[in-house]
């Protein structure tokens, strides 16, 4: 498994949200803004994380129920929820979360392995664990939050 | 250094123009309809280019653009009759000049051998010409004239020792063909006297009498001193253009600049003295002696063929600036957010419940019509004809009738119909592929045309027009026609189809657009590359256009393109169904239609048909079909669009209400996110949210993939 790319002197900044109960953390350099919910337009054909698309100041912006995607229930969209606009690649897509919580610097060393869990979602995303003050971070890799054709097509 | 490159790459750009003159020009004169201006425009392009190639030391280019212009000169001047070996030879070299054009500017190297051959083509037809010699035409017939070597400004003299004033007596004696070939003397002699001090005298000795006066003849001599700091290289670099047509005498008196340029020789004293500062004006100034008048008259003539003969070009090109692509998308994208701020804006005020009669309403209705017609204006600045597009097109014939031996002829029309620059650009490669096509695959051998009782010479046809806010451009042959019977077996042998599937025409000739699909028996180096029609219907689906087929037996086959003008905007109806909101393009809608109860029939299942003019359509519940609602509404009740696809099919898509027409900015889904098939792109509406455009073609695809048992067809088509 793939290790999140952190050089080990140099500590780096990841923004720490919340989905249900359990805590997750981005590298905050692949995150571009952070807003509140708005209302998303439906896609056909869609897998079930992806909610639709919205305006982001002229350009369409597609959203990722972050807690679907990762198994959990489906979010329950209101004005209390937050989207992380977050850049994977070429691509602009916003997270849907349910509260931005910290802002952590950290090294590599702060990062340790994802147990061996059953759950197939999160071998998939989390990339490591992070434990402080007792809370325990899934560090997630964005790489393959938005899937390829193939597998949206199966 | 920078300004030279820049300068170097607006030559380049000059260039394409003058090689697009060119192939029209060229073209016309095959076709027999050219006047002797179109030669003097093809000749001047093939001059200016290489004027210009002599310029930037690209010896090559000159070298071969000189060989090709004095082959030309001789057409022009009929010594060398147009007839169709020439001319294909002419095009030929039109095409290399347009090769070494483009080699100079990557600097890639060039094939030597072909640079050689067609000089050798070239020399040869000069040398058949010149059987009948003609005295005007000193030096233009000369295939010697191939040592021509460009006189250059010679940049690391001028570092050299300290310039130092020399005194120049400089004689020009233009001959008529200067003038003809539009050069002034006027300009040379301006020119002249911007390089330092400048005394200049006009020689009308031989200045006929009026009556033996030849109005296109050149009479008058000049006698130039110029005190310059400049050296000789570049005085003669000013004449570069025309020292064929003069004769030109520079002698340096590096004495007498010392002196001061007082007092000019013994040189024809009974002549009048052209101050420089006159020299802005074209007609000389002269006393009101007689033979002085017809002086005038006479420097006037030349000057007046000059303007004529540039009157074409100035029609076909009114003044341009070139902008950088980038600063118009730009303009563009602003353009698009002020059309949608303005909806919104509009939409906030009738919410506001504003009178409509409220002078708010009326500064609103004023500024919308503001904002389509400034977003009418800057996809305007976009907009490109097809006409290089289609030059490009003629060469590929070209080529191929060589190549294949067969005749065919590229007969195009509407090449004035304007179009998006992308759409040109993207649709480039199709149309080389369906020109490919239409000649290797679809127009016959001589011997076989002429046993079907047609013309050994094919023709392949390419059109575009305007239709209904669309473009269409149609590729038609007159060959075979495509043979359904071997499109059909190769389709079964390839596991494409069933052996037993019935098709009608129609859809054997769609075959042709499956992935993988090639006819050609043997695989040639001209077409069947493994990329086939499938990846033209690709690109041409990606533009947001269709593509169909009409092909009669023995008769050829049409392919036609419809493509939207612009790739920006669309207009479109905007529709409700299940809470979403989504738009479908206006340009599918046939009708729209409120059903009475006994319109509406149910077909099988779960299947429901319409009565529409005659005939019935399949009901395709829009809200059902996207996932929005897992029951079909009641068509009784809703609105039914009728909409046509690209194969003419129609269908009727049930809605629950229309709440608007409008133009919309069409907004990328693949930039973020994916395509989504039945959705051609998104786009912003008043209010802020997205909404989906329907892409009716796919949509309708997919509605009849999931209602028949033909689905590896359709998914492959679709």
């Amino acid at each position: 498994m793939k290790e999140v790319n952190v050089a080990a002197a140099e500590p780096r900044e990841f923004i720490a949200f919340r989905i249900g109960v359990q805590e997750f953390c981005i590298d905050i350099m692949s995150v571009r803004e952070i807003r509140g919910w708005t209302p998303a337009t439906a896609l056909p054909h869609a897998p079930a994380y992806v909610r639709g698309v919205i305006n982001l100041r002229g350009s369409v912006l597609p959203i990722v129920d972050l807690a679907e995607r990762l198994g959990f229930p489906q979010t329950d969209a209101s004005a209390r929820q937050v989207i992380i606009v977050v850049q994977v690649g070429a691509q602009i897509i916003g997270l849907l979360v349910d509260a931005v919580s910290d802002i952590l610097t950290l090294t590599t060393e702060n990062i340790q392995p994802t147990p061996d869990v059953a759950s197939d979602f999160v071998k998939s995303f989390v990339r490591g664990i992070l434990a402080i003050d007792g809370r325990m971070i899934g560090v997630i890799e964005l790489d393959g939050v938005m899937t390829t054709e193939s597998e949206a097509a199966a | 250094m920078d300004t030279m490159a820049a300068i170097r790459e607006t030559f380049f750009q000059e260039c394409e123009e003058q090689l697009g003159e060119l192939e029209v020009g060229l073209n016309a004169m095959e076709e027999g309809v050219a006047d002797s201006e179109t030669v003097n425009a093809v000749f001047r392009a093939v001059h200016s280019i290489k004027g210009g190639a002599g310029a930037f030391k690209l010896d090559r280019l000159v070298r071969f653009a000189h060989t090709f212009e004095t082959s030309l000169d001789l057409i022009r001047s009929d010594q060398l009759a147009t007839s169709p070996t020439v001319m294909r030879t002419m095009l030929r070299s039109a095409d290399l000049l347009a090769d070494l054009v483009k080699a100079s500017r990557s600097d890639h190297p060039v094939d030597e051998a072909r640079v050689e051959a067609q000089i050798a083509e070239l020399k040869a037809l000069s040398e058949s010409a010149k059987e009948a010699p003609s005295a005007a035409n000193a030096g233009g017939g000369d295939a010697d004239g191939l040592d021509f070597q460009p006189v250059l400004l010679e940049i690391g003299n001028l570092g050299a020792p300290e310039p130092q004033a020399a005194r120049y007596a400089i004689t020009l004696i233009p001959a008529p063909d200067l003038y003809r070939k539009g050069n002034e003397t006027v300009r040379l002699l301006r020119e002249l006297s911007r390089m330092g001090e400048f005394r200049v005298e006009c020689d009308t000795q031989h200045l006929p009498p009026l009556d033996a006066l030849d109005p296109e003849g050149a009479y008058l001599a000049w006698r130039v001193e110029l005190t310059t700091a400049e050296d000789e290289a570049a005085i003669h670099e000013l004449f570069e253009f025309v020292i064929d047509d003069c004769e030109l005498e520079i002698v340096v008196d590096r004495a007498a600049a010392a002196l001061g340029a007082n007092a000019p020789a013994e040189t024809a004293p009974t002549a009048p003295s052209v101050a420089a500062g006159a020299l802005a004006s074209p007609s000389v100034s002269a006393p009101a002696e007689p033979i002085e008048a017809v002086a005038a008259a006479t420097a006037a003539e030349p000057e007046k063929a000059k303007t004529e003969a540039a009157k074409p070009d100035a029609s076909a090109s009114a003044p341009t600036i070139r902008v950088d692509l980038e600063r118009v998308d730009r303009l563009i994208n602003l353009v698009g957010e002020l059309v949608i701020n303005q909806a919104m804006l509009s939409q906030r005020v009738l919410e506001a419940g504003l009178a409509r009669s409220s002078s708010v309403a009326a500064g609103l209705g004023a500024l919308e019509q503001l904002t389509r017609e400034i977003q009418e204006g800057v996809m305007a600045i976009r907009a490109q004809p097809v006409k290089p597009l289609f030059q490009r097109m003629s060469r590929i014939v070209r080529e191929l009738t060589d190549a294949t031996g067969k005749i065919v002829r590229l007969r195009t029309e509407g090449e004035a119909t304007e179009v998006d620059r992308t759409v040109i650009e993207r649709l480039a490669d199709p149309l080389t592929h369906m020109i490919r096509n239409a000649v290797d695959h679809g127009v016959e051998r001589p011997e076989v045309r002429e046993a079907a009782g047609k013309p050994a010479q094919g023709e392949v046809k390419l059109s575009a027009a305007h239709r209904s806010g669309r473009i269409v451009i149609e590729v038609s042959d007159d060959g075979a026609g495509i043979n359904r019977q071997r499109v059909r077996e190769i389709a079964i042998k390839k596991g494409l189809i069933a052996p037993d599937a019935q098709f009608t025409d129609g859809e054997i000739d769609n075959l042709l657009f499956m992935p993988g699909f090639s006819t050609a028996q043997s695989i040639s180096n001209i077409s069947g590359r493994g990329v086939g029609m499938d990846v033209v219907k690709r690109s041409i689906q990606a533009l947001g256009g269709r593509i169909t087929i009409v092909s009669r037996p023995g008769q050829g086959s049409i392919f036609s393109m419809s493509l939207p003008l612009t790739l920006a905007v669309l207009d479109g109806m905007v529709v409700k169904v299940a809470d979403q909101t989504l738009v479908v393009p206006l340009t599918a809608i046939v009708e729209t239609l409120r059903p009475k109860a006994g319109e509406v029939h149910a077909l099988g299942v779960n299947a429901r048909v319409i009565s529409d003019r005659g005939g019935f359509a399949p009901l395709i519940d829009v809200g059902q079909e996207l996932g929005y609602r897992d029951e079909a509404a009641d068509p009784v009740g809703s609105v039914v669009l009728v909409v046509e696809t690209e194969v003419s099919t129609r269908c009727a898509l049930v809605v629950d209400a229309i709440h608007d027409q409008r133009q919309v900015v069409i907004k990328s889904l693949e930039a973020n996110y994916r395509q989504v098939p039945g959705i051609a792109a998104a786009t912003i509406l008043g209010d802020g949210r997205v909404a989906l455009i329907l892409d009716i073609d796919t949509f309708v695809a997919r509605t009849n993939r999931s209602a028949t048992a033909q689905e590896p067809l359709l998914a492959a088509v679709g």
